[in-house]
Formats: structure tokens, C-alpha cells, sequence
């Protein structure tokens, strides 16, 4: 990876709900071409920043740059058209849509027919236009290996099964930066594994940039380029995932206050829990 | 989806198409064979019915659209149904457009009057929409009332029968075929709409907005195309309603139209667009059978105990609520979940397990 421009860059963005502040100035940048993971503990505001990159929230204070571009106020259904597509910590999937139909809403922004066009189906080139895309969404189905449900309804698939085809359906927007919610939460090992190839496929074989949310800290640091960590709100660290694994910082705020003070103060008789 | 053994496609274009078999080919073909003949061997009453399936069945497409593939509501459409009809005589009688044209020109006017009261859909949901379409009730009724020169105001207004290049369908004999046509176009118009990108997204729409949005796709844009396509439906109804009658008067556009529609795509299965017409032709079948079952029970006790004949009306408003209720209850997806298990237990029959 070279000194070139980062694909997406947050400058001090900071995120408030009344009185509660969810994230305070955080900055950092992903580099095209890498597996870049959040982590942090529970309410740390992982999901509100990516929240605050995919446009369902407006960050209070700070810019969001993607690729060069300032996205901070850029209306949330015009950002899968620049290449940016994401999948969500709670299965945010079309329940009653088939899988097929699902990863083809994926297809939305690239298509052109509208419901003029559509209706007319045969006359006007509709049909055409769903063929030769259907052909590439096959191809994304292949990928993720879910030939056998592409007619089933997504709502009655097991979790395992639908996490891929809510990848898959991120996947066919084309995204040049993929954003991940905790794509391994409630997997068995197995499906981990799973997911930990495709992941590393979707970055290396068709070139995406991976933003992920997770918390396996196994998977993190086996597949994660960078490491940024988020604690109650603001970055506590960011780098390479072993150097971020030994931040002390890190630490403290993955083991807690009382593990700390017995470390660094063993001699103490109680330790003085916070 | 039951596909039968053997049935193996080999190309995309062959795994899109609408109806999923052949055998299921062959019967829609033999179907619309059969509707092509029903002129000659059916009555005239019986003719009737099958023209109120089929605009009743236009409009209820058009809701369902809106209600079952959007996820939204609307408890105003018959006041769209009477603007297509309104505005279909309106156009004749002004602007001297053939009938033929007036019908397609009256959905276009009605998807505009839709598009306008729509416009709430993009910010409002849920019981916040409903009263907003109750307004749009409301308005249409008192503006049908007063605007004398579009609607004749409480006297009505006498319509023309369809014409087309001297042919006049002016008995149920020929005017069946007009309904017949516009009821084939708007239906496959509505299945290729749901197979494409426009289609899919109500649908999304409706399932989950916020991955809807984030796949690009803009929710005040599509909530609002829903009810213009919805209130194009209504008003192509209601034009066809228009010639049929030869007559339209203000009264016949009320709150509980709105409401039958409602059923009709409730008991037809929301979401399904078959399930539309089934729910249309239940709608308008069910009286026939409440009339045939007080005529067979004339006489005997129960017609003494309850005087069937004087209060046959009542009897058929009651048949229709006592349906949609025993609906929700038993069959919540509609005569065309129901169709569905029907050929399903076929299929399999006599291996069900």
C-alpha cells in the first residue's frame, strides 16, 4: 500500500443525541485496498460511526470524506451510486422477498429501467437489462455458495444462511468500500471461517475495501490490516493489529479498571474497584 | 417453489418468466380461450358479473400495489375509482376524445389527482397515512358534490357507451370484451412490474426502509410512485365502471367502497397480484351466494325466523364483514396463499408426505 489518497476519511467527527454523546472527534482514514476494523466495547459507538458513514446518522460536528468527496450531508440513498454498501448488525434483510430478489435490489442504482419500462417488460429492453444482470448476481451467488436458496424466501432462512445473502446483497452494489456490521456475531466456528474467506476474497479478488465492525478478536487480528479502537465514544487507538492488541489503553479498556490496578499495583491489599 | 421433476431451465430468461410451468401456460391460455367464448353461452347477468370482477379487480390491483407490495395504506381509493370514472365522461363530453382514449386519459388524470394526495406517503406512515387518505376521501367526495361542471354535481352525469372504430360495445355481450382486454393489460402490466427494479422496490420498501435506502434506493420518491400507480389502477376502474353503467352519480363513491376495497385485497392476499382479482371476484360473488342460499331456504323455518327475503341486503353487507373477519383470522394471506396450497396438495397427490 502506497502514500496514495485514503479512500474514506472521517475528520473529527463527533456525534451527539441530546445529552449523550456517542462519539467525540474521531478521526481516522482507510486506505483503498485494506481490511480496516472498529472494535471496542459495547457502546463504544462502533455501529454510530458506521452509522455516521452510511448516512443513517448526520454526524453534529466533523467532515466525512470518500474519496476525496465531502459525504458528510450527502442524502443516505445517493451513497450506494459513489460505491459505498453495507450490511447491518441486525438482520436488515427483505424477509418476503425471495434471495434472488434480494440481491437484486442490490442491483438498483445500476439498473435503468424504471416502472414505465418495467411493465412493458418485453418491449423496451426491461427484459434484456434483468438477464444481464441476473447473470452477474448468479455470479456473486456462486461466490458466497447459496445456490440452493436463491428461490427461497429470505425471512424463513436459518441466520447463518441469511448473514451471506445480506453480504451478497451488498456485494452486487458493486461498493468500492464494503461497511460491516458484525458479520460473525452468532456464528459457530465453522461459519466463521466461512465468513473470515469471503471476506478476505471480497478484499482481495474483487478489490474492496472492508470497513468491519467485529467483535472475535481472532478474526480481527487475523484478517485486519489496521485496527482502530473506539472507547465510550472517542479513539483510543489505532494501527497495525498487534501493536494495537499490546496499547495499554487497550487494555484497560477491554479488561477494566480492576484488572489494571492489580497489575500495576500488586502490592495493594484491596484493590480499589472504580 | 414446486417445480415438477424433470423441469429443468437452461436459461435466465426461462427462470423469469410469469407463469413458472407449462402446464400452468396451457391453463392460462385455456382460460382467456374460455373468457373469449363466455359472451356466447352467458347471460347477461352473469355477463355483468364478470365485468364488476374485472374493474373492481383493475382497482383492487391498484391497492394492493399500494397496501400489500408498498406496505402502506390508503382508505380513500374509491374516491379515486369515481375520479377515473368522473373524469373518463368528463373528457367525452368536453373534449370529444374517442371513449377508447378517454379511459387510459382518465388513469393518467386520476394517477396525477393520486400523486397529489400521495404526497403525505413520503413523510406520514401507518394510522398517521390513514387519516391523511381519509382526508383525500373526503375532499375528492365534497368536490365530486360541488364541481357541477365536472361531475354533474348531485344530478350525475350520463355517460357514452365505448366505441372503437364504429364497433359499439354498448351490451354486456361486447362491453365484456373491453373489460376483458384492459383486465389482461393491467394484470401482466402489474406482474412485470413486481419482476423488475421499480417493483422490487416497494417491496423493499415496505420489508425494511432503512436497507431499502441504503441500497439506493429513495424512499419519498417510491411511496409516492406507489400511490400514483395505485390511484392510475383506481381510475382505469373507475372509466371502466363509467362505460359500463352509462352512469355516475356522486353517491356511489363513499367511505365504504374505500373499505370494500380494502377486503377485496385482504381476502385476495396481500402482496399477490392474482390474489387481487380473486379477492374482487369473491367480493362480488359472495352476494350472488348469500341471494342463491336465502332463495333455497324461502319458506322453511329459518326464512320465517329471520325473513331472509326482507333482509337480504343486510344479509350480503353481513356476509362481507363476517369474510373479511373469519379472513384475518383463518387465512391472513388470502384466497391466493390458499390457491397456492390448493394446487400444491395436487401436485403432490396422493404422496403429501
Amino acid at each position: 500500500m502506497g502514500e496514495e489518497a485514503p479512500i474514506l476519511e472521517a475528520e473529527r467527527v463527533s456525534l451527539r443525541f441530546g445529552g449523550v454523546r456517542a462519539l467525540t472527534d474521531v478521526s481516522f482514514s482507510v486506505r483503498r485496498g485494506e481490511i480496516f476494523s472498529i472494535i471496542g466495547p459495547n457502546g463504544a459507538g462502533k455501529t454510530s460511526m458506521v452509522n455516521c458513514i452510511s448516512g443513517r446518522y448526520r454526524p453534529t460536528e466533523g467532515r466525512i470524506r470518500f474519496e476525496g468527496r465531502d459525504i458528510t450531508r450527502l442524502r443516505t440513498n445517493r451513497r450506494a451510486a459513489i460505491g459505498i454498501g453495507r450490511t447491518f448488525q441486525n438482520l436488515a434483510l427483505f424477509g418476503h422477498m425471495t434471495v434472488l430478489d434480494n440481491i437484486m435490489v442490490g442491483r438498483h442504482h445500476l439498473l435503468r429501467h424504471g416502472f414505465l419500462t418495467g411493465m412493458l417488460y418485453w418491449f423496451g429492453g426491461a427484459q434484456r437489462e434483468e438477464i444481464a444482470h441476473r447473470r452477474e448476481v448468479e455470479e456473486i451467488i456462486d461466490f458466497l455458495e447459496i445456490q440452493h436458496v436463491r428461490k427461497a424466501v429470505a425471512g424463513t432462512l436459518p441466520y447463518g444462511l441469511r448473514k451471506r445473502v445480506e453480504l451478497a446483497r451488498a456485494v452486487a452494489l458493486r461498493p468500492k468500500l464494503i461497511l460491516l456490521d458484525e458479520p460473525m456475531a452468532g456464528m459457530n466456528l465453522e461459519e466463521k471461517e466461512d465468513m473470515a474467506r469471503y471476506i478476505l476474497d471480497l478484499n482481495e479478488e474483487w478489490g474492496m475495501t472492508v470497513l468491519m465492525i467485529e467483535h472475535d478478536m481472532g478474526v480481527v487480528m487475523d484478517i485486519s490490516h489496521r485496527v482502530m479502537v473506539l472507547d465510550f465514544g472517542k479513539k483510543i487507538a489505532e494501527g497495525a493489529p498487534e501493536a494495537v492488541l499490546a496499547d495499554e489503553h487497550v487494555k484497560r479498556a477491554y479488561l477494566g479498571e480492576a484488572d489494571e490496578v492489580v497489575s500495576e499495583a500488586p502490592e495493594a491489599t484491596e484493590p480499589v474497584a472504580p | 417453489m414446486l417445480a415438477p421433476a424433470g423441469d429443468y431451465r437452461t436459461s435466465y430468461r426461462e427462470d423469469m418468466t410469469i407463469f413458472p410451468t407449462r402446464n400452468s401456460r396451457i391453463a392460462l391460455w385455456l382460460g382467456i380461450a374460455l373468457l373469449c367464448l363466455a359472451p356466447l353461452a352467458l347471460g347477461r347477468y352473469e355477463l355483468g358479473l364478470l365485468i364488476n370482477i374485472g374493474f373492481l379487480g383493475i382497482a383492487a390491483l391498484g391497492l394492493n400495489i399500494l397496501v400489500g407490495f408498498t406496505g402502506q395504506i390508503s382508505i380513500g381509493h374509491a374516491a379515486f375509482f369515481g375520479f377515473g370514472a368522473f373524469a373518463s365522461a368528463w373528457l367525452h363530453e368536453v373534449a370529444h376524445i374517442p371513449v377508447a382514449l378517454c379511459i387510459p386519459l382518465a388513469g393518467l388524470m386520476t394517477a396525477a389527482v393520486g400523486l397529489v394526495f400521495g404526497a403525505p406517503a413520503a413523510r406520514l406512515k401507518g394510522l398517521y397515512l390513514a387519516i391523511a387518505t381519509l382526508a383525500a376521501q373526503f375532499i375528492l367526495e365534497d368536490f365530486f358534490a360541488r364541481a357541477q361542471w365536472f361531475t354533474g354535481g348531485v344530478a350525475g352525469r350520463i355517460t357514452e357507451p365505448f366505441t372503437l372504430f364504429g364497433w359499439v360495445a354498448d351490451r354486456e355481450q361486447s362491453y365484456f370484451y373491453v373489460v376483458l382486454a384492459w383486465t389482461i393489460i393491467m394484470f401482466v402490466a402489474a406482474a412485470n412490474l413486481m419482476r423488475t427494479r421499480d417493483g422490487r422496490a416497494l417491496v423493499a420498501v415496505r420489508d425494511h426502509y432503512l436497507s431499502a435506502e441504503m441500497m439506493g434506493i429513495n424512499l419519498a420518491y417510491y411511496r409516492t410512485l406507489s400511490f400514483g400507480i395505485a390511484s392510475f389502477y383506481a381510475g382505469i376502474g373507475g372509466a371502466l365502471y363509467a362505460h359500463y353503467l352509462l352512469f355516475v352519480s356522486v353517491e356511489a363513491f363513499n367511505i365504504l367502497f374505500s373499505i370494500q376495497f380494502l377486503g377485496m385485497v385482504i381476502i385476495g392476499g396481500l402482496g399477490s397480484v392474482m390474489g387481487s382479482l380473486m379477492g374482487a371476484a369473491f367480493m362480488v360473488l359472495l352476494p350472488e351466494v348469500v341471494q342463491v342460499a336465502a332463495d333455497a331456504l324461502s319458506g322453511s323455518a329459518i326464512d320465517r325466523a329471520l325473513r331472509l327475503g326482507a333482509s337480504i341486503s343486510f344479509l350480503r353487507e353481513m356476509a362481507i364483514g363476517a369474510a373479511i373477519i373469519l379472513f384475518l383470522i383463518f387465512e391472513p394471506d388470502g384466497l391466493a396463499r390458499r390457491w397456492r396450497l390448493i394446487r400444491a396438495y395436487w401436485k403432490l397427490y396422493p404422496y403429501s408426505h
